[in-house]
């Protein structure tokens, strides 16, 4: 509190930003997520320069500035964690509910890891390289979250 | 036309946990009235401020076009107003470019930013990132500056220990400075002890909630004894943007911040950091972040960071005598707190804290999760 500072007829108002949205993910992240959705698979692009197999996917290499939109692969549903983190709180826009491991994971078939949970582990049995695999949600949510998360491979 | 943009004054008050009690627009007054009376600059449109530019944002204002709400405070109808919607310092650099290709003579910067007003911070940087890869797994700046950390620690030898140490020691400058939050000190114990966060990050690791306004005139190199006797000059500026993903980016590489400690120096004429600047303020919003930067600007060696650290080499090169972001800066104003310690330094103003003779300053911030995006200024006496 600022010294001196006279907070008479100081209100705090209730307030709230929230508004549904619908978000077209691109021709490129449409693919990606409805093969996960659809067909339980996990598709890189590759860039046929560099090699470079990018989950997510995108349009573009960033190095090469190749158009490499179509150049759809199939990468594994197993891959290794490369970096990890416990989330030991909870929040609104988390997934899960803490404590739980949040990783970077390496697809096989793929060089750009990409972040997801992991479970089925003690927290403290998480560690970097080891193997995980997807497990695909139950129902659909049309998100990333299709792969409802890793678990030990 | 001279070549350099001076700042000649600056306004702020003081960081606080949570000013419920006054609306932002209320605390920019409180910095704008003390530049207009320390200067006598005016709103004349040929001679006075024709340009502000000023640093929010919308997510931890709640509304949509954050520097509306605050046009009428800051003067800016009839006159060019602009919107820096992320690190503040890169408002700084805009306004100096704005100075320097002659559009303006004089140009107020004027930023704020109640993390408070939020019920979550990470909700906040939460939506930093897109909605179909990054949002829906949780994705926010704690977590990924934990990824970081981890791979940062396991890099440069920096253990627990250092970790704590660099609290320790933020806290107890911080103590010195007037301005910063009063986050008061802690032990090496009490940082060690601290509960976990995001694996490595404990809770003393990370930045606290802060609130807090700033503001900044700044004019071209003939008109500045208009408004001070004492200006300090902006002589250099970098930025730079690293890749989207996370993935896809060496996360402890420090690639933007080298990028934009080239363009920097090079405008400024540094050859090495460790001599040739006095004064050296990053934005350390969680404690290992503090090593990585310093190598980052070349202070210390290539995954060095552990061995910095031991040899004392934060309290040698004066870095984050303020106490540094780590002590609490709200978030969009990391880097602009590190340029008002500069200036306040280079004015000879610090007080207890004060480097005897410093004539040249670095600030340091950064934007998005991991380091994603790094600016530099240089501030020269
Ligand atoms: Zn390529």
């Amino acid at each position: 509190m600022k010294e001196g500072f006279d907070t008479t007829d100081c209100f705090l108002v209730d307030g709230k930003l929230a508004l549904p949205y619908t978000y077209f993910a691109g021709r490129v992240g449409s693919k990606f997520l409805t093969t996960i959705r659809d067909e339980k698979k996990i598709m890189g692009i590759k860039c046929n320069k560099c090699n470079k197999v990018f989950v997510p996917p995108r349009q573009t290499c960033d190095v090469c500035m190749e158009d490499i939109r179509d150049n759809w692969v199939d990468v594994q549903n197993t891959g290794k964690v490369t970096n990890f983190t416990v989330v030991r709180y909870d929040d609104k826009h988390l997934p899960k509910k803490a404590p739980y491991v949040l990783a970077m994971i390496q697809l096989d078939g793929a060089d750009t890891p990409l972040v997801h949970v992991v479970e089925g582990i003690d927290l403290d049995k998480a560690k970097i390289g080891m193997k995980v695999q997807a497990v695909f949600a139950k129902e659909t949510t049309n998100t990333i979250l299709d792969i409802d998360h890793f678990a030990p491979a | 036309m001279g070549n350099r943009v001076a700042i000649c004054a600056m306004a702020q008050v003081k960081n606080e946990p949570n000013v419920w009690y006054q609306r932002f627009q209320g605390m920019l007054l409180d910095c704008l009235e003390p530049i207009l009376q320390q200067t006598g600059v005016t709103y004349d449109t040929d001679k006075g401020i024709r340009n502000i530019v000023t640093c929010s944002d919308d997510v931890f204002d709640a509304r949509t076009i954050s520097d509306n709400g605050m046009t009428d405070v800051v003067g800016a109808h009839f006159r060019g107003e602009e919107k820096t919607a992320q690190d503040g310092l890169n408002g700084l650099g805009y306004a100096m470019a704005c100075i320097l290709s002659g559009h303006d003579d004089v140009v107020l910067f004027m930023g704020h930013c109640k993390e408070s007003q939020t019920e979550s911070r990470n909700m906040s940087t939460n939506l930093a990132y897109d909605p179909f890869f990054c949002r829906p797994v949780g994705m926010d700046f704690l977590n990924v500056n934990a990824f970081q950390a981890r791979a940062y620690m396991e890099k440069a030898g920096v253990t627990d220990e250092h970790l704590a140490e660099v609290v320790v020691r933020s806290r107890e400058n911080a103590a010195m400075n007037p301005f910063a939050r009063e986050s008061g000190k802690v032990t090496k114990e009490d940082v060690l002890n601290s509960p976990f966060l995001a694996d490595p990050i404990r809770e003393l690791h990370a930045y606290p909630v802060t609130d807090w306004a700033v503001g900044m005139l700044l004019c071209c190199e003939e008109r500045v004894k208009e408004f001070t006797d004492n200006p300090v000059w902006i002589t250099g500026f970098g930025n730079c943007m690293d890749r989207y993903f996370v993935g896809d980016r060496d996360l402890t590489s420090n690639f933007s911040l080298k990028k934009a400690c080239e363009k920097a120096y090079g405008m400024a004429g540094i050859k090495d950091p460790k001599s040739d600047v006095d004064v050296i303020e990053l934005s350390d919003a969680y404690a290992h972040q503090l090593p990585m930067l310093a190598e980052g600007i070349g202070l210390a060696g290539e995954g060095q960071g552990g061995k910095w650290i031991e040899s004392g080499g934060p309290a040698k090169a004066n870095v984050n005598l303020s106490g540094g972001m780590l002590n609490g800066n709200p978030i969009m104003l990391g880097g602009v707190a590190r340029a008002v310690e500069g200036y306040i330094q280079l004015r000879g103003e610090a007080g207890d804290r004060q480097v005897d003779g410093a004539k040249r300053a670095l600030a340091h911030g950064t934007t998005g999760g991991a380091c994603q995006h790094q600016t530099v200024l240089i501030l020269e006496k």
